[in-house]
């Protein structure tokens, strides 16, 4: 269990005083996939690094399974950091080992013997599916197979926590998709607890049961990532998980409306049903919505047709159903 | 053997030869020792550094400013500045052996600011890594900081054998030997322009030799390039 306690860090630099994280407070059960989003510069990574003190706190108490780790002294802190691993963006793999030898280093440095760590490294590179590559250089490698390396080499001491630092922000959709399904794979075979930073609402979404976000330093809104998602409350949230859509819709002709759903039952095909009972044809010029608990959350701009009787119809459809809409490009 | 006298002159082969020997012998020598006290000397100053594996401000102050002082002075004016230190460790303050402390003394700051910065080329992401799995600071030097640069260390290990080598003509000021001698003593003082050009070219030959040795090596063992 992670638990952190009202921390703080603050940077000084030569010309001013950064607060980068504020007065966080907020519990990691064992076992869970804990995800921390927020935009960049909301202090996530300095976070992550307070867990294993890569950075102290300048106030505050991180405590792991009850042990405050800032009374570590130096040896003792080394063995923690055998049991709470880290992966990162740059995958910081050692450029001069091979794929195996990579995997061999946390044990090499903790005294494993040789024949022993390789055996074990062979084993961890089974499990992230990259048997073929031991005797590859990273630099021959792909992003994601890095990345399986990295998460290889960190599994390599057996670890009771994993910390993810934009652990896919650099991979391609397809790659972050099954990185991060071997990271749920980890949680539930391995039974070690993941906390995943990130910036991109879909790696919540996929693998984290639980989610805090992060705003300038301080928690908007923590809780179930359900709970969350389904009611955001904080701005900062709402803005995450609804983003304003891209508006490149000025080209056309005709009234543009912007339909928000906030939870409507997804088995309802509430635009089908417009264009049917309404007999009004509407050209959706775009759309951005997810299904979270079987309930649609996002938005649509839909263009109506000059027709006015037929708009008018179409925008009475909309409120006798209870959804909200606006003009395109004002607030709701 | 009478192409051979005829380009190198009557009798000067084998004068050329020991000449090759002493040469390779102060600069190897030089370079060797150079590393053996400019590598703790590198290390102290990326290590002491902001931010670095041990920070210390007041260490990497004095240590900068002493490497800095040393380099600045002309090696020539160094020779002269520290022959009592050869007489303290040696007894004398010329010779050849003589010469391999002040070579020592010009080359080792020139050598660790060399490894100093080969090592702030290694990604720091990646030392983080290695301090978030638990490394202490001597199995980062060790087993990242210096395999990782290997290749970057290398060539300037290349170019640090260069640079003495192009010091070793000064052992003429301190009756020493070698090629560069030669080249003096012939050409300046006897006007015999053959041997001088003939030293030179030996001298260049080396050098060439020397680095391309240590650049293929350095290539050799670079696992960041996509090659094989």
């Amino acid at each position: 269990m992670i638990e952190l306690i009202e921390v703080s860090k603050v940077f000084e630099t030569q010309t001013a005083t950064v607060e980068a994280v504020q007065d966080v407070s907020l519990t990691v059960e064992d076992g869970d996939i804990y995800g921390i989003i927020g935009l960049s510069g909301a202090g996530k990574s300095t976070l992550v690094r307070c867990i294993n003190c890569l950075e102290r706190p300048t106030s505050g108490k991180v405590l792991i399974d009850g042990v405050d780790i800032a009374t570590l002294n130096p040896k003792q802190l080394r063995k923690q950091r055998h049991k709470v691993s880290m992966i990162f963006q740059g995958f910081n793999l050692l450029s001069q080992r091979t794929a195996l030898k990579n995997v061999c280093y946390p044990l090499e440095i903790t005294g494993v013997p040789k024949e022993k760590a390789i055996k074990k490294a062979k084993e961890l590179l089974k499990i992230v599916d990259l048997s073929d590559r031991e005797i590859s250089y990273p630099s021959q490698l792909s992003g994601g197979q890095k990345q399986r390396v990295a998460i290889a080499r960190a599994l390599a001491t057996d670890p009771k926590i994993l910390l993810c630092d934009e652990a896919t922000s650099a991979l391609d959709p397809n790659t972050t998709r099954s990185i991060l399904s071997l990271l749920k794979q980890i949680n539930e075979k391995l039974g070690v607890t993941i906390v995943v930073i990130t910036h991109e609402m879909k790696v919540v979404e996929q693998i984290c049961n639980k989610v805090a976000v992060l705003n300038n330093g301080k928690v908007a809104e923590k809780g179930l990532v359900k709970d969350v998602f389904l009611s955001p409350k904080s701005a900062i949230a709402k803005e995450l998980i609804l983003p304003p859509a891209s508006g490149e819709t000025k080209s056309v002709d005709g009234e543009k409306i912007r339909i928000v759903f906030d939870g409507v039952n997804a088995l309802e095909p509430i635009v089908s049903n417009l264009i049917l009972e309404c007999r009004c044809p509407v050209n959706i010029l775009s759309a951005d919505t997810k299904d979270i608990g079987g309930k649609i959350y996002g938005q649509m701009i839909l263009q109506l047709p000059d027709d006015k009787a037929l708009s008018k119809r179409a925008l009475a459809f909309l409120e006798e159903h209870g959804i909200t809409y606006g003009k395109e490009g004002e607030a709701l | 053997m009478n192409f051979v006298n005829s380009l190198f002159g009557d009798g000067m082969l084998l004068t050329y030869g020991e000449a090759i020997f002493l040469t390779l012998k102060i600069t190897l020598l030089g370079t060797l020792i150079a590393y053996i006290i400019g590598i703790p000397i590198g290390v102290l100053l990326y290590g002491t550094s902001k931010g670095s594996l041990f920070p210390n401000k007041p260490i990497n102050a004095v240590t900068g400013v002493v490497v800095n002082v040393l380099r600045s002075v002309p090696f020539i004016i160094l020779l002269v500045m520290t022959q009592p230190i050869a007489k303290f460790i040696l007894g004398t303050k010329i010779g050849d052996n003589a010469f391999i402390v002040y070579l020592v003394i010009a080359a080792a700051p020139f050598v660790a600011r060399m490894i100093e910065s080969s090592f702030k080329e290694v990604d720091a992401g990646v030392i983080e890594a290695a301090q978030s799995m638990g490394s202490t600071n001597l199995q980062i030097i060790f087993k990242v900081l210096i395999p990782e640069s290997k290749p970057s260390l290398i060539v300037g290990a290349a170019i640090a054998i260069t640079t003495i080598l192009g010091y070793t003509p000064m052992t003429y000021l301190i009756a020493g030997g070698g090629l560069g001698q030669l080249a003096i003593q012939f050409g300046l003082y006897r006007f015999d322009s053959k041997v001088m050009y003939m030293s030179s070219l030996l001298l260049i030959i080396l050098v060439q030799i020397l680095q391309e040795v240590l650049s293929f090596i350095a290539k050799k063992c670079d696992k960041r390039i996509k090659n094989k």
